[in-house]
């Protein structure tokens, strides 16, 4: 059985996976009622489930597709897609910048 | 002589055939209630600012071509995670804060095609985390048969517009117990379908393999309707079901229950639950029987494991679902999300990450198949197993702060139905402490028609539809 | 020291679909105005949902058939998650441990084989450009291209050379376009590269690997070979230095100075990325049947490889079948006349070849224009065929198990035996009389 304390280290590392900015007694605050949380969830380790599968479709659904055409319905008018945007500039989304580069990304 | 915010659908559309009343005039009508008592309970969030002139060209739909569509002219309450051209959308969440949706829900466009008419967004639980509606960046929905008491959640707004006959019907959706909870605590019916058999499409997604949207109604007859309209395969949701929409109505009114084979769970009789909780529904058992059906006690897993399955699933569906909330194409940035939405993104991070996928994720879907054979195998003797759908009634105001795991806990009665993607009718069956205790009546995944046979029936032959009078209780 | 340098290389492929691979707005992005062929689920709208696109699946599988892979009976998509401004549901639809395609090689032409470990499908994400507004700097998010098929193919790290590495891009390349699933039109990003390099040193008995660097923004083979050969070298000199050895965390990402010809380290997180990968609950797994895949495999144009084998066979000389290959019109020609014995193919793919003949034109007529009556001697002739066959018993043996066209090759020998003089039809009957004793 695998009792897990979790810690503020390791809450501030999945706070900075999950892009959520904590503040200090956030972390802590987190860090205990975590803990709680995986002590009930490992109650689950009480099940034997070596020689089961898992299910990641509860509908027993398989192979569901689109044939490939243009649906020009549904495409969004420019006005409309940047529409919600805080920032936009000349029909782009705009955010502050993150790498040092002024070269285009990809390509 | 019924008042109008008291009619059933058929009701509605037979006032407006023999000329009664018009759209209009129950639409002004429900207008006036909402004025006089929304702000005392908090229900509804944004208000359809068009519903006069739409209602005006339904009754000129009416007075040209009569009743055509099954829900023409009928006024609905709608959960604010369903996305509604030209209302606000918010799911409860300051992150959604004026944010006015691009586009439309699926079930939306089904409905307002058969004719309905919105009158508004009702308040939940923030994205749907919760089951109190207590989570909501916007205060708490109060329960309309007790101001000091919650509503449930997370369609709590949804449920107690209905128990305050503020809306004709209307919507919800359910993860875990989100229609069937706040529609036990409300006194009002709900009906969760079969997952896949309606589309999530245009719903602001929370637990992707979970989510099912349904009606929450005065009556089983209603939610019949309401699931036949909405139901169907999307070619824009690829997990929505092939099989073809029965008309569940054809499932109402039926005179017995004879042939039918129940099974009364023994352990949702939980140790701890209250007496007089446990007696309604073995009361209701005993209805049943009397209606013809049998009832046996029957075993399943012990559902304190829904609670670690849920929990992971969901958590870790939520936080992958509300990445896309960063602030860039809209709504506003990801530090005004609420403590509760904080702690599921990091939980559900957490059991996700490198070295605890196996341990948590992986080993939660495993539990999930056990749950999932456990109830195939004892529907193959069994068509409806049931249950109380929560705990206890209504909690308190202020019940769910400083509980990490409120929801899920609360939700322990609901919890492997959901996860069994089966469908099931949540509809009351007594008071308590003058506080109504709801029954679920779960059935097979695609067997809503058996769901609502029995409760149908049970709900015709009990007198449970009952609802407050707000003027002494607000 | 010795060095074995140890590259694989990543390839991108975009596809060319009409619609988008979850979605059905336009696929074809290049060159419009911003931001105006997207829709809820491509730019990751609260509540949209993706739907596979049919044909994209089917051009990953047709791509792995290609690359010689093993096609999954189970499959399924994955989600990657991770936070950057051109991924706008802040995951990337992608396949993980279930790919549709995997097992696969490419062979180069000196014969050593490359592994393909796996080829996946994938979504492409927004495209960014960083400018600064109003004396601020900020980045530019457009997501025309989100969403839009890509085939991912990973390869082994089976090469030890720039050359080796660049013959294997064109290889890819050449299949790519040939299968009609993409035009890999590397000035459109239609085909990405990303090399990863490291290098094996031996010092007497002792073994060292150097740290793997994943260089990228790579847009052209040359470049490739470039970096690869500058990275081999700086990783070799950096060992000497330093002698850092390749762990699980000191993986570096490089991007490449095509003017300066170096690659430079880029700003990188120290911690390694932690993607969650976990199954796309949206989208239900899929379940290959053989024979949608025998479907695809028949409906394969038969590929440049084999093009050559069979054109080799036949007895052309090489030199010519790398033309006859790149050239639809001839390729059809020497099929037809393959099998007609007045016609000696190598000649007449020499004709093709050095555009001696016209191709509308009335091929037999043309052809046998421009050959002459040779030398008739039976004897001679007879001479010359005999050593020919006793130094190649092998094709007689497929001779007469039926491979008769391998007679071609005896041909082709003869005439070289005589410079060209030999007259064909006296040729072919002494061959054929020969052959089937």
């Amino acid at each position: 059985m695998h009792t897990v304390t979790v810690t503020p280290e390791e809450v501030k590392k999945i706070a900075k996976l999950a892009n959520l900015k904590l503040q200090d007694n956030e972390v802590n605050l987190f860090a205990g009622q975590f803990t709680k949380t995986i002590e009930v969830v490992n109650e689950l380790n009480e099940i034997d489930t070596s020689k089961i599968a898992e299910t990641y479709q509860i509908n027993g659904l398989s192979n569901i597709t689109r044939t490939d055409e243009v649906d020009l319905e549904n495409v969004l008018p420019q006005k409309i897609a940047l529409r919600e945007a805080k920032n936009t500039h000349n029909g782009f989304f705009v955010v502050d910048r993150l790498i040092d580069s002024d070269a285009e990304e990809l390509i | 002589m019924k008042q109008l915010h008291e009619l059933t659908i058929k009701e509605v559309l037979d006032g407006y055939t023999n000329k009664d009343f018009t759209c209009v005039d129950l639409v002004s009508h429900f207008q006036k209630r909402i004025e006089k008592y929304n702000h005392k309970l908090n229900i509804y969030l944004a208000l359809n600012e068009n519903v006069l002139a739409e209602a005006a060209a339904i009754d000129n739909e009416i007075a040209e071509k009569g009743i055509t569509r099954p829900l023409l002219g009928i006024p609905f309450a709608v959960k604010d995670n369903f996305l509604t051209l030209g209302i606000e959308t918010t799911a409860s969440s300051n992150i959604l804060k004026g944010y006015k949706p691009q586009y439309e829900s699926t079930v939306i466009e089904k409905i307002k095609t058969a004719g309905a008419i919105i009158l508004g967004k009702t308040n939940m639980d923030s994205f749907a985390h919760g089951s109190s509606t207590e989570t909501s960046d916007f205060g708490a929905t109060l329960n309309p048969w007790n101001v000091e008491k919650l509503p449930g959640g997370s369609s709590g707004g949804s449920a107690a517009a209905i128990a305050a006959q503020l809306a004709t019907v209307a919507l919800g959706s359910e993860t875990a117990g989100s229609i069937r909870q706040p529609a036990a605590w409300c006194g009002v019916t709900g009906l969760k379908p079969t997952y896949g058999r309606a589309s999530r499409f245009g719903i602001i997604a929370m637990g992707s393999s979970l989510d099912s949207p349904g009606p929450i109604g005065r009556s089983v007859e209603d939610c019949a309707l309401i699931t036949e309209v909405i139901s169907g395969k999307d070619p824009k949701d690829a997990t929505t079901s092939p099989s073809p929409v029965e008309k569940y109505s054809e499932n109402l009114y039926a005179s017995d229950l004879r042939g039918i084979r129940i099974g009364i769970v023994k352990e949702y009789l939980l140790p701890d639950m209250r007496e007089d909780v446990k007696n309604l529904i073995l009361d209701a058992a005993d209805k049943l029987r009397l209606l013809g059906a049998t009832v046996d006690e029957i075993s399943l897993m012990d559902p304190k494991y829904a609670i670690g399955v849920y929990t992971v699933i969901q958590r870790s569906e939520v936080s992958s679902n509300l990445a896309r909330f960063d602030g860039i194409r809209f709504g506003h940035g990801r530090s005004v999300l609420c403590e509760e939405t904080k702690r599921r993104i990091m939980l559900g991070t957490y059991t996700l990450s490198a070295g605890y996928y196996d341990a948590f994720y992986k080993k939660a879907q495993a539990v999930r198949t056990k749950i999932v054979d456990e109830f195939k195998e004892i529907f193959k003797t069994y068509d409806a197993v049931i249950g109380a759908v929560s705990p206890g009634p209504a909690l308190s105001v202020g019940a769910s702060k400083n509980q990490p795991m409120f929801g899920e806990m609360e939700d322990i009665l609901v919890e492997p139905s959901s996860i069994a993607g089966l469908t099931s009718v949540g509809l009351p069956c007594g008071f308590v402490d003058s506080l109504p205790i709801g029954l679920q009546i779960t059935a097979n995944q695609l067997k809503e028609g058996t769901a609502i046979k029995i409760a149908d029936c049970f709900q015709r032959h009990t007198n449970y539809q009952v609802f407050p009078d707000l003027d002494k209780t607000t | 020291m010795k060095a074995t340098p140890l590259i694989g290389l990543e390839v991108h492929v975009e596809l060319e679909t009409k619609s988008k691979m979850f979605c059905g707005c336009p696929a074809d992005h290049f060159g419009k105005e911003p931001n105006t062929q997207t829709c809820p689920v491509c730019l990751g709208l609260p509540g949209a949902l993706p739907v596979p696109n049919e044909k994209a699946i089917e051009s990953c599988i047709k791509i792995g058939l290609a690359l010689n892979c093993g096609i999954n009976s189970l499959s399924k998509f994955d989600r990657k998650q991770y936070f950057y401004p051109d991924l706008a549901k802040g995951y990337q639809i992608s396949q993980y441990d279930e790919p549709f395609c995997s097992d696969g090689f490419v062979l180069l032409d000196s014969g050593k084989k490359i592994g393909i470990e796996r080829v996946h499908m994938e979504e492409d994400t927004g495209k960014l450009q960083h400018v600064v507004l109003e004396g601020k700097k900020v980045t530019l998010v457009d997501f025309n291209r989100s969403g839009v098929p890509l085939v991912e193919i990973v390869s082994r790290p089976d090469m030890s050379s720039s050359s080796e590495a660049k013959e294997y891009l064109k290889k890819i390349h050449e299949i790519v376009r040939s299968i009609g699933v993409s035009s890999a039109d590397m000035e459109k990003g239609q085909m990405r590269l990303e090399p990863t390099v490291n290098v094996y040193l031996e010092d007497e008995s002792e073994k060292h690997y150097t740290p793997l660097s994943e260089i990228k923004n790579i847009n052209s083979f040359n470049f490739a070979s470039q970096a690869i050969d500058f990275e081999i070298t700086r990783q070799i000199e950096e060992f000497v230095k330093t002698g850092i050895e390749k762990s699980a965390t000191n993986k570096t990402t490089r991007g490449y100075d095509a003017v300066k010809k170096m690659t430079f380290l880029q700003r990188t997180k120290e911690e390694a990325k932690d993607y969650r990968y976990f199954p796309e609950p949206d989208i239900p797994p899929f379940v290959i049947e053989n024979e949608m895949v025998d479907k695809l495999r028949s409906g394969l144009p038969q590929l440049p490889d084999q093009v050559t084998a069979d054109l080799i066979q036949m007895g052309i000389e090489p030199k010519y079948v790398k033309i006859i290959c790149n050239n639809p019109e001839a390729l059809a020609i020497i099929r037809e006349f393959g099998e007609n014995k007045e016609i000696e193919i190598n000649k007449l793919a020499s004709l093709l070849a050095n555009k001696k003949i016209d191709i509308k034109g009335d091929i037999k007529g043309e052809y046998q224009k421009a050959t002459q009556t040779g030398n008739t001697n039976v004897g001679e002739l007879k001479e010359i065929v005999e050593k020919i066959i006793a130094d190649n018993p092998n094709l007689v043996a497929e001779y007469k198990k039926g491979k008769t066209g391998v007679s071609g090759f005896f041909v082709g020998q003869a005439m070289k035996e005589t410079k060209g003089q030999a007259d064909p039809r006296t040729l072919n009957k002494i061959i054929s009389e020969l052959l089937n004793r």
